[in-house]
């Protein structure tokens, strides 16, 4: 049994080696695949929650959605996380607190921008006290569109991350 | 409920110096001088027949025709008669209007968000700072003649690592939402003027 991943690394001395090995209660696989199945099966992520979107996000860790099937819980701390749900709107006083936040996650570290005044602004674009999406502050890999998304939309968002961490399939941090 | 107002309003009208005082949808409105504020608001929170012992809210207007431009309105709650009254009064942009944070610790907050909101000062208040905008936040945002928009937007510079502020730039022009049919599309403001000239 392979671990199944998009990028199946094949050559004659690894099916070699599978065949091997499969009957031997043994699993043998790239380390890329590896890597990528330990990533994409534990994303836990930072919660900031600044507005409505918040209470979406929430609903995603409940039983109905239960995001946890994948590997996702929620964390309290930037230092466990490994995404950073922005839900809500983005005020110029928290910009910097945003940024301290994503500073302080390891990597690898991925971001998810949820909503449209995360995205850009969104209901509050004109305002005087608003950034105009999170984009600006920090760098983002997924935006869910939406006044609020539904649960749904972020958990279709966290599995777009989830695809995006398999293609780019290496071990750089 | 009548007969309380009426009591309310026979004690407050024979002990304050006002400049009106009226009854509207079943609650009380005063019209007071700056010089009187204090008098007022500890007549009304003490007399046993007003008993205004909650204060719900200090609100500012900002009207820049009128020559005492912003108007500062003091919302009381009576748990007692169950009353509401609302306390106006007004001052221009130089004056500055009595801190009421002696009679109602509460009201510290609420002056302080009227200082940010409009640049309203408070005398006597112990500690006049913005509560609600950015640090280093430069204009007042309620008034009239503050631009939407702002003056400053930020942004994270990655070559010096820190939160920049720089003048705003908007890559979307303001747009007039009040359309009769959502399917002829918004018109954008720029255009509209060009259109007119």
């Amino acid at each position: 049994m392979a671990i199944n991943t998009n990028i199946e690394e094949t050559s004659p001395e690894l099916e070699r080696l599978k065949k091997l090995y499969a009957d031997k209660g043994f699993v043998v696989t790239s380390i890329n695949n590896l890597i990528n199945w330990a990533r994409t099966g534990s994303l836990h992520w930072m919660t900031f929650g600044l507005a409505c979107c918040a209470v979406e996000m929430m609903h995603v860790g409940t039983p109905r959605y239960d995001v946890e099937r994948f590997g996702a819980a929620p964390r309290a701390s930037p230092r466990h996380a490994d995404v950073l749900i922005v839900a809500g709107t983005l005020t110029n006083k928290m910009a910097a607190a945003l940024r301290k936040a994503y500073d302080q996650m390891p990597e690898p570290r991925y971001v998810i921008s949820m909503g449209s005044c995360a995205n850009g602004g969104g209901y509050y674009h004109y305002s005087y006290s608003v950034v105009r999406g999170c984009d600006r502050i920090i760098p983002v890999d997924v935006y869910v569109p939406g006044c609020p998304p539904t649960a749904e939309g972020l958990l279709y968002g966290l599995l777009q991350l989830q695809k995006k961490i398999r293609r780019e399939g290496n071990i750089k941090r | 409920m009548s007969e309380q107002i009426e009591m309310a309003k026979a004690a407050i009208e024979k002990n304050c110096r006002l400049n009106d005082i009226d009854v509207n949808l079943g609650q009380l409105q005063l019209s007071v001088d700056p010089a009187n504020l204090i008098q007022v608001i500890d007549f009304v929170k003490n007399d046993p027949s007003c008993e205004f012992k909650q204060i719900t809210d200090i609100a500012g207007v900002d009207f820049p025709e009128n020559e005492k431009r912003f108007e500062v309105i003091y919302h009381f709650l009576s748990f007692g008669f169950n009353l509401r009254l609302r306390v106006k009064t007004q001052i221009s942009e130089a004056e500055s209007l009595p801190s009421i944070t002696s009679i109602f610790p509460a009201a510290n907050w609420f002056e302080r968000e009227a200082f940010d909101m409009y640049g309203v000062t408070f005398t006597d208040h112990p500690d006049l700072r913005r509560i609600l905008t950015d640090y280093g936040f430069e204009g007042y945002p309620l008034r009239k003649d503050f631009p939407l928009t702002g003056n400053v937007e930020i942004r994270y510079d990655e070559i010096d690592k820190k939160i920049v502020h720089e003048p705003v730039k908007l890559q979307q022009d303001f747009r007039n939402f009040d359309i009769q049919s959502p399917w002829e599309g918004t018109k954008y403001l720029d255009k509209e003027v060009k259109e007119s000239e």
